[in-house]
């Protein structure tokens, strides 16, 4: 682990990815104690205010503190990306393995239908599972996961099959290990890397795939400051005054590219390929 | 060649099939009575209307007799109809296909051309700290909202160019110049994460060829640099990118999707997310199964092409 570090400090873009996770992670999860105001509190007084030392971010049409807003948003945008994140790579992660495992008609069942769910452009499936459920963050995040679902499945088949090819997978079977435990103690710690990486590189993207969503009204519903809702609301006020706008947009780049560099760093230290042609 | 395309219509017709069903699946799956959902807004429900509704979805057979009377009339054409309007899905689509696929289309064109440059550009910044600061920029890239870049797009084009037409659409025929100077913002904002995904794809692969040994023989027998770099080293630097261009038009569907709000363009994103917010759930259904078709079939155009590039894929 302390290895670890010590290469990821050296990994320039990994190290400034890590760094802004933790900053945007922090944010989301102190957003109580770093807001300086009542994210949902108004004050028609001082509306659409730019940036000042009453309100660093500014404050928008009703007068909330910009700052104060962005803080709690990033708390329903993080959870509501690791929410979808998880759930992809537990339910993706789940049908890779059973039918790598499996083989047969099984595996060829399993990745069929991970083909189907491929098939439709990520935003219109996730816009089908809202038509469904509704709109809501929860919602939100069980649809990006379901769109997530089939790029762990395929991720944690490929190196699955390798692996139970190999000869200490046949030796352990030999001596009487049972499926769940093959899969387990054998195949995924040897799949945990590309997995990781995956994982972080995702999560970049349904942050964006959050605030999309909200953005078109079907994600987190008002008054429940979101990223993406934050901005749609701005662009009414746009020309009077930009502020709100650019920094509920700046947040989203934030999270979204902070966890982008840290998965593309994680990536060079974890692929050996890789590691090796560096060393 | 031959065997190759025919198992990859295969595919596309097994897949067009499951996209069917989850697509009709769609109206059976919403919790609650979806007929009461739909016309709950409106005030003047009668037990008639209802009815009706009913039987011109289809609800009151069973599943199957259902998906199957769904499927013939989408592969007649028939969408069902617009439950506010009345008018025919399909007529609905059709009006908005063509401004979709425009912004889409010169989105993907934009991508492509500019990220050849952008791409051979800084593969030939190498070493160190050019790496890191390439990488960086490529991502940032990757990672921009297009919504984001368009609002703010749309504050500066209003706020120093007045004039610029930004928001809105006109047909290309009944106006041409009105029609190209709108889709300028809009394409950019969808095409800045593609062009930074597609040269970042470029350059790794452009600098994994230089490093061959055909082109050091290029070089030792004194082949101009020019020649070696169009000639002989980003022919087969393009292969990476073409294979995954397929995938990066999804992407770029989404973005579009988004970036019709922001400039109140009336594609088929507005078309859908207008049906969701009316519970207009025939339109949705029918903009979802359209799009992915186009998409699905994108995408076998793309491995076809890529196969045709590269003569090494094997088709077994």
């Amino acid at each position: 682990m302390r290895r670890f570090f010590r290469r990821l400090i050296r990994n320039r873009i990994g190290f400034i990815g890590f760094v802004l996770c933790i900053v945007v992670l922090t944010a989301a999860a102190f957003a109580p104690r770093l807001a300086t105001h009542d994210p949902l509190r108004q004050s028609i007084r001082e509306r659409l205010q730019g940036p000042s030392a009453a309100h660093y971010l500014g404050t928008d049409n009703f007068g909330r503190d910009v700052y104060s807003r962005v803080l709690h948003g990033y708390r329903i945008s993080l959870t509501t990306a690791l929410g979808a994140v998880v759930l992809a790579t537990l339910a993706g992660g789940a049908a890779g393995l059973a039918a790598a495992y499996a083989g047969g008609w099984v595996d060829r069942v399993i990745m069929r239908l991970m083909d189907i769910l491929l098939a439709f452009p990520i935003i219109l499936l996730a816009i089908g599972v809202l038509a469904v459920l509704g709109p809501g963050s929860v919602n939100t995040g069980l649809a990006i996961g379901i769109v997530y679902t089939p790029i762990f499945a395929r991720l944690a088949r490929g190196p699955a099959l390798t692996v139970l090819s190999w000869d200490y997978v046949a030796a352990a079977r030999a001596l009487g290990a049972g499926a769940p435990r093959i899969v387990v103690r054998h195949v995924l710690p040897n799949i945990a890397a590309p997995l990781m990486v995956q994982v972080t590189l995702s999560l970049s993207t349904a942050i964006l795939v959050e605030a999309s969503l909200s953005f078109l009204g079907l994600g987190t519903q008002p008054p429940t400051p979101s990223l993406g809702l934050m901005l749609s609301d701005s662009r009414d006020f746009l020309l009077l005054s930009p502020w709100t706008s650019v920094f509920s947009g700046l947040a989203i780049l934030l999270a979204s590219f902070g966890f982008n560099l840290f998965g593309d760093g994680l990536r060079d230290l974890l692929d050996p390929a890789l590691r090796n042609a560096a060393a | 060649m031959t065997g190759y395309v025919v198992r990859r219509l295969l595919d596309l017709v097994f897949v067009l099939f499951g996209v069917s069903v989850l697509v009709f699946l769609m109206l059976r799956l919403i919790p609650g009575d979806a007929v009461m959902i739909m016309l709950g807004a409106n005030t003047d429900i009668t037990p008639d209307r209802v009815e009706a509704l009913r039987r011109s979805l289809g609800l009151h057979l069973p599943l199957h007799e259902q998906y199957w009377q769904w499927l013939t009339g989408v592969l007649r054409g028939d969408l069902g109809r617009s439950i506010w309007t009345g008018r025919p899905v399909l007529d609905e689509i059709v009006a908005r296909l063509p401004v979709t696929l425009q912004i889409t289309g010169l989105a993907l064109a934009t991508a492509i051309v500019a990220s050849f440059p952008i791409g051979v550009l800084s593969a030939s910044l190498r070493g160190g700290t050019a790496d890191t600061v390439v990488r960086i920029v490529a991502i940032l890239g990757l990672t921009l909202p297009s919504f984001w870049v368009g609002v703010l797009m749309l504050y500066f084009a209003s706020t120093y160019l007045p004039q610029w037409p930004t928001i809105g659409y006109v047909p290309f025929a009944s106006d041409p110049w009105g029609n190209l100077s709108r889709m300028v913002l809009p394409v950019i904002a969808v095409a800045l994460p593609m062009i930074a995904g597609l040269s970042r794809i470029l350059r790794s692969s452009l600098l994994d060829v230089l490093s061959l040994d055909y082109i050091r023989t290029g070089r030792a027998k004194g082949l101009a640099r020019r020649t070696l770099l169009y000639k002989h080293a980003l022919r087969n630097a393009m292969i990476p990118v073409v294979t995954v261009i397929g995938v990066q038009v999804g992407y770029l569907l989404s973005g579009v999707v988004v970036i019709e709000q922001v400039f109140a363009i009336p594609g088929l994103g507005r078309l859908v997310i207008g049906g969701i917010s009316e519970r207009n759930y025939p339109l949705v259904q029918g903009v979802i199964l359209v799009v992915t078709a186009v998409f699905v079939f994108v995408n076998l155009l793309v491995d076809l092409a890529y196969a045709w590039i590269d003569p090494r894929v094997e088709y077994a």
